[in-house]
């Protein structure tokens, strides 16, 4: 009986933790964000405390100091040592509010010693991810299918909240975030750290955690930056020093593979439905958020594909164009996101689409030439 | 000498208004234009308040229903511009116009044409607002705060009509504040010394001081972001040596101060309407003045506690967080004031002092949510989610708007001659109190749990609190139409008012007739 009695209390566990962190702040999983919790609480009760006597005192007066009952009003008007009282306690509370503040402030704000250090660069509408002293570099873009936003498809568990490629941390090692942003300003955040720190954007901020249980971490952009800012969740799984060890080796020869299979790809050429193919998969995945899947655009915002000149006519603008980016403007450089392959049939995607109707087929090994002029 | 001013006065009273539509389009009358500015600041009340309908129905459910993400943005920063710049600053100033001669003694503002214009030059301001709206493009979509490079680079043609009008709003606020300004020190009835003045006419003379320093600085950050997006200049753009984090200290420079523009005359309201329902005379006149005055200088030493997530030096973010905890001490004084006040008082509960003392508690509640958001370490945790939006609405809907139901209640039969509907009015009350709770308070409990403001969609572990606070949403605004009937029903007929309805009520404006004549206080009274 003891056994089943326990093993359902540990089934309930998980369920009762959530259900409290759908009301409050998270206790998270940091001695930092621990820190911040209890302060959070203590504020609170001293805010319910005086509450209940102001409220009480107010209260008293409305049910028994009433016209209906007869009260003829009283004739004070001041008293200076009631009044300096109400000034001076006040003051004597903050004073202790303010020394735990202090101390949790400064101890949050020593980036110092870190062991591992990610720059962390925001951009409309995806976070980028860079491992200092490694090659590892990669985008982490919100993986809830668009069915599901529209809704045409059930709401997952972890509606708007999941990636494609989250960040990994090691646990028990402070690790240091450098943040800071491609266009406008963003808000790195994940809770469970306390970690809360804007991406300016030709600026760079600094934020650390010590993250001790392993697990999955989950957080959202919390600085409005455009059409899509709901939609740019942040994910983070720490994983004990082994794993994340053994998952930066796999990452790094990972991306010796690509590179090899990059130069392969040069050689060989997509005929015209295989780009159209991969290139509408790139085209929904980094296009249409702000060309639209129609390719009409927003007019007065996003400029339309369908039927412009570029896409028509300028095949080296266009390649330029998808590439390099447009400074001064929301399109961003796609020539470190994207695969030369990627970025040939995303190209001859949108010279072929919607009734553009070019015929133009572009090859990976175009846009190297072109990447290497 | 003396035959002179008999004939000016003579000259004068047979300058009577004149009817139709010129009567208001050229009046001088203070009167005439507090009337326009309430007027229009309530059909603005209801332009934002649809606005934050269609913000309440898309987040309803999660996942995207009725409108774009793009849209959805628009209609966050027009809502909360209209709120702030069309509702609840030109009641204020709509109140001012109205009682503030009335409460001095004077017969008219000191500047009547000029307060004809700041109130005329307003329709056109919301007119290029409002009309961005229908551009390519569409209107405005970076928030009411418009920070850069969102607001320069990335934002649509309609900013340049958001900067113009802009424009336009601060000149009329600039303008209302010097006539406010130069009105109290001037046209002041013999024997109303300043530490006789009505505690309204106080937090406004305060009000209008913070308004001449803090909107041109709104101007300046308009102006900016005009000529970075348009004419090549980089303030905010790092890669011209720019800043965008500058931006929010300008921006915030102006918003803090301009937070305290729309709750310090609320302040003076309240300290008009508790004294009168509880029999009592105000407690602590002179430390209220004070800790006005106080309250107003320290809202130039905090902007940045709006800001503590952009990364600034540790020394700075302890700076203003000491500052900005230590506002609470005389915003208590105020509060602990008002409850002395009703201490041992003779009270009666007719609708101003519904609101009132609503105001007192909601206004509280807000003000602890406020203390805690100071906390910077916490704040990190608060910054951009709905707890911030819970904050904020507390202090300005249940707060701001409360004390101005309460003053419209406390001084319409001045205004209209007429006793207004006390059941409707109650029933306004009650529908206005009960659903203002159920649509702001879950947003604490949102915004605790993690949910970011500004976003059209959200995960789904806040469908439940978003589903409470959308009804309470729609309540709140279907309740505001029973004011709108009351008002109506108050101006064309009613029971007749005395000069004086309330019992306890103290002030100059009781001694003159329900309705106030046109002109009041041609001769001056005797105050002792």
């Amino acid at each position: 009986m003891s056994i089943k009695l326990i093993s359902a209390l540990v089934a309930m566990a998980p369920v009762a933790a959530q259900a409290r962190s759908q009301l409050n702040l998270t206790q998270g999983v940091t001695d930092i964000s621990q820190r911040v919790y209890d302060l959070h609480m203590t504020i609170f009760y001293i805010c319910c405390v005086i509450g209940v006597v102001v409220f009480g005192a107010m209260f008293w007066s409305m049910i028994r100091h009433r016209k209906s009952k007869g009260r003829k009003p009283a004739t004070f008007h001041e008293n200076v040592k009631v009044e300096i009282a109400w000034t001076v306690i006040p003051f004597l509370i903050l004073i202790g509010m303010a020394i735990p503040a202090t101390s949790t402030l400064i101890a949050m704000e020593d980036t110092s010693e870190a062991e591992v250090t990610v720059l962390v660069t925001g951009s409309q509408w995806k976070w980028h991810y860079k491992y200092f002293d490694t090659d590892v570099e990669y985008f982490s873009l919100l993986a809830t299918p668009r069915q599901q936003i529209e809704n045409k498809l059930d709401k997952g568990e972890n509606y708007l909240l999941e990636v494609d490629r989250p960040l990994v941390i090691p646990t028990g090692k402070k690790v240091r975030f450098l943040i800071t942003s491609d266009d406008v300003i963003h808000s790195w955040w994940v809770p469970d750290f306390a970690v809360k720190k804007d991406a300016n954007p030709g600026m760079i901020n600094e934020a650390w955690t010590k993250v001790d249980e392993p697990g999955i971490y989950r957080g959202q952009c919390a600085e409005l930056c455009g059409k899509d800012h709901g939609f740019m969740p942040v994910v983070v799984i720490a994983k004990e020093p082994a794993e994340y060890d053994a998952w930066m080796a796999e990452q790094v020869a990972a991306k010796q593979r690509a590179e090899e299979e990059e130069q392969r790809l040069l050689a060989m050429s997509m005929d015209m439905d295989e780009a159209m193919e991969l290139g509408e998969r790139v085209y929904v995945g980094s296009c249409a958020a702000c060309h639209q899947a129609n390719g009409e655009g927003i007019p007065g915002v996003f400029p339309a594909l369908k039927g412009s000149d570029m896409a028509l006519n300028d095949m080296q603008g266009h390649i330029d164009i998808v590439v390099n980016g447009k400074t001064g403007t929301s399109m961003q450089a796609f020539g470190n996101q994207l695969t030369m392959q990627e970025i040939a049939a995303v190209v001859t995607y949108e010279r072929n689409a919607w009734g553009n109707d070019t015929g133009d087929l572009v090859q990976a090994a175009d846009i190297n030439a072109f990447m290497n002029e | 000498m003396s035959t002179v001013v008999g004939e000016m006065d003579h000259h004068d009273h047979h300058h009577h208004a004149p009817s139709g539509i010129t009567r208001w389009l050229f009046t001088t009358n203070h009167k005439d234009i507090g009337s326009l500015y309430l007027w229009f600041s309530f059909i603005m009340f209801l332009v934002g308040g649809a606005m934050a309908m269609v913000i309440r129905a898309e987040l309803f459910q999660p996942g995207l229903q009725l409108v774009e993400p793009h849209f959805f943005n628009q209609m966050t920063t027009v809502h909360g511009l209209i709120m702030v710049f069309g509702a609840v600053m030109p009641a204020f100033t709509g109140l001012a116009n109205w009682m503030i001669p009335m409460m001095i003694g004077a017969p008219d503002m000191a500047l009547p044409r000029m307060n004809n214009w700041s109130f005329w030059i307003l329709p056109f301001a919301f007119a290029i607002l409002l009309a961005s709206l229908f551009m390519e493009g569409g209107g405005p979509a970076f928030g009411w705060t418009f920070y850069a490079p969102l607001s320069t680079t990335y934002s649509s043609d309609s900013t340049a009509l958001f900067v113009f009008s802009v424009h336009i709003m601060g000149i009329s606020s600039i303008m209302g504040a010097i006539n406010v300004i130069v009105t109290i020190m001037n046209m002041r009835a013999p024997g109303m010394t300043y530490m006789k003045m009505p505690l309204f006419v106080w937090t406004w003379f305060i009000t209008a001081f913070l308004l001449i320093a803090v909107m041109p600085v709104l101007a300046g950050a308009v102006t900016m972001v005009l000529t970075d997006k348009y004419f090549g200049t980089s303030f905010f753009d790092a890669a011209g040596g720019g800043d965008p984090v500058m931006f929010q200290h300008i921006f915030w420079f102006f918003g803090h101060p301009e937070v305290y523009i729309m709750i310090l005359p609320s302040f003076g309201i309240v300290s008009a309407i508790i004294p009168a329902f509880s029999r009592k005379q105000l407690f602590g006149y002179a430390s209220m003045v004070y800790a006005t005055a106080a309250i107003a200088g320290l809202s130039f030493l905090v902007w940045a506690h709006h800001m503590f997530t952009t990364g600034m030096p540790v020394f700075a973010e302890l700076f203003f967080m000491y500052c900005t905890m230590l506002i609470s001490v005389p915003t208590g004084v105020k509060v602990f004031n008002w409850v002395a006040t009703m201490w041992r008082g003779s009270i009666t509960f007719e609708p101003p002092m519904m609101f009132a003392l609503a105001f007192v508690i909601l206004f509280t509640i807000g003000g602890f949510s406020g203390l805690m958001l100071a906390i910077t370490p916490v704040d990190f945790q608060y910054h951009d989610t709905y707890f911030v939006v819970a904050h904020f609405h507390y202090v300005l809907v249940s707060g701001a708007i409360f004390s101005i139901m309460a003053a419209a209640y406390y001084w319409l039969p001045k205004w209209t001659g007429h006793m207004y509907d006390m059941g409707l009015a109650k029933l306004h009350f009650w529908a206005s109190l009960i659903s203002v709770n159920v649509l702001f308070f879950p947003m604490h409990f949102a915004g605790l749990a993690g949910m970011p403001r500004r976003i059209p969609d959200y995960s789904i572990q806040f469908a439940d609190i978003n589903q409470i606070v959308s009804i309470g949403g729609f309540a709140f605004g279907l309740s505001q139409l029973i004011f709108l009937w009351l008002v109506i029903k108050c101006v064309r007929g009613g029971e007749k008012a005395p000069a004086k309805p309330w019992e306890g009520a103290e002030g100059l404006e009781w001694t003159v007739p329900s309705p106030a004549p046109y002109h009041t206080f041609d001769t001056p009274p005797e105050v002792k």
